[in-house]
């Protein structure tokens, strides 16, 4: 008989399978690493940094970073934790994250991660970057000023879509999403709003039109629970499905 | 009895909104007044701080020359400055003019805006000069606590001002933060 190879986080000995990275052998072992990019059903991206976890002494990306035999993990630690609050709050002064005026308010996957680790302000000088805003399509709004780039729709529309709908441009503060069409707008996509692209986004840069504020205050999914068992629960959800 | 403390506030470019949902703290007002009492306040309608306050909370972020005139005047008496609600934070709903030019949202507003009579942009010498972008009040000031929502929930402030009244390190639960 064999054991199953394992790995220690925060102390827990958590059993993995080879191949798997530490966010996979976390998420099974229901324990929670902070995270924006990371999406099980997709491609892991490793642009977000919010699952960083400190790997025998070294921080990784607990998404891409494949476990091992002998890895000694921290994950829930003040330190760690510190870093990500800062990471967060880079992504919201190279935004423009107006919660009060979002639609996405509530069930922003950005701002419950923000609410997780306390961040109570931005901290740093605030961009305000200029971005262009595409309302141009029937059923699904493009507002990249929300954007964080994550590339979860980019990866959605290539891997399940099968469409390459969106894309990545430019460098720095100049980043902003890109769609793939003639005129670069939404509208002359191949975009429907029943596509996977426009169902992923964790924040409210893509949004499906006619449905805006349909949960009252109170209801939303981040007002009574924190992300960490919100995504738990669905992420564990996902990984037994898969394993039959 | 022991000192009060003083307790000062000030609204920038705000709706005011925080300081509404501040008095939402209802009767327990009476029991903040045995401990505390208010200084600079559009509450009380002083306009300057007499002299050192405890505690300042600022509503509101930076449009216009007078409000960063203002919170400077207001930092340098105030033993602990709190940034209140996401305009103070972030400049909040103000600062979606940000990504527009000064000149376009002022010829929106008085010259080609729908309804305008008289159209000129104001320009009396009493007016405060707008700044070309809105800007969060830590930009210009130290800040040493920060209540975020839009604005924060009554319980917000009262979670905030009993810790900090009675010596703890203030702390908001996952509960009490909100942005919206």
């Amino acid at each position: 008989m064999t054991t199953n190879p394992t790995i220690t986080i925060d102390g827990k000995t958590v059993p993995f399978r080879e191949g798997e990275t530490l966010m996979e052998a976390a998420t099974r072992a229901g324990i929670y690493i902070p995270h924006l990019c990371h999406n099980p059903e997709f491609t892991p991206h490793g642009s977000c940094k919010l699952c960083t976890v400190q790997v025998n002494g070294r921080n990784c990306r607990a998404c891409t970073f494949p476990a091992d035999v002998g890895q000694t993990v921290l994950n829930d630690t003040q330190e760690l934790n510190d870093t990500r609050r800062t990471i967060t709050q880079m992504l919201f002064v190279e935004g423009n994250h107006f919660c009060p005026s979002c639609e996405k308010s509530g069930n922003c996957d950005l701002q419950g991660a923000a609410y997780f680790l306390n961040m109570l302000d931005g901290h740093f000088p605030y961009f305000y970057p200029s971005r262009q805003m595409d309302a141009s399509h029937p059923d699904v709004l493009l507002d990249r000023d929300r954007c964080i780039f994550c590339e979860l729709c980019v990866r959605a529309s290539r891997e399940v879509d099968g469409k390459n709908v969106f894309g990545i441009a430019g460098r720095g503060i100049g980043n902003r999403l890109v769609v793939n069409s003639s005129s670069g707008l939404l509208k002359d996509s191949e975009l429907d709003a029943g596509d996977k692209a426009t169902q992923v986004c964790p924040v409210g840069a893509i949004i499906v039109k006619h449905h805006g504020f349909e949960v009252p205050i109170g209801e939303r999914i981040y007002d009574g629970k924190p992300i960490d068992e919100v995504s738990l629960a669905k992420e564990m959800a996902m990984g037994e499905g898969e394993n039959g | 009895m022991a000192k009060k403390i003083k307790v000062a506030t000030t609204s920038l470019a705000g709706c005011f909104g925080c300081h509404m949902s501040f008095l939402d703290i209802d009767e327990r007002i009476l029991q903040l007044a045995e401990v505390a009492e208010f200084d600079r306040s559009p509450l009380t309608d002083i306009k300057h701080c007499g002299d050192i306050v405890d505690i300042g909370l600022v509503e509101g972020g930076l449009c216009n020359a007078e409000n960063v005139h203002t919170l400077r005047e207001f930092r340098k008496h105030c033993r602990t400055l709190v940034a209140v609600g996401a305009c103070a934070i972030n400049g909040g709903l103000p600062a979606m003019r940000n990504h527009i030019a000064l000149e376009e949202c002022l010829a929106e507003a008085y010259l080609q805006g729908v309804g305008v009579d008289n159209p000129h942009i104001p320009n009396d010498p009493e007016l405060p000069l707008l700044l070309d972008r809105v800007h969060p009040i830590h930009e210009v000031v130290k800040v040493d606590y920060f209540l975020p929502g839009c604005p924060p929930s009554a319980d917000v402030f009262w979670k905030f001002l009993t810790d900090l009244v009675s010596g703890r390190e203030p702390s908001l639960s996952y509960e009490l933060v909100h942005y919206d």
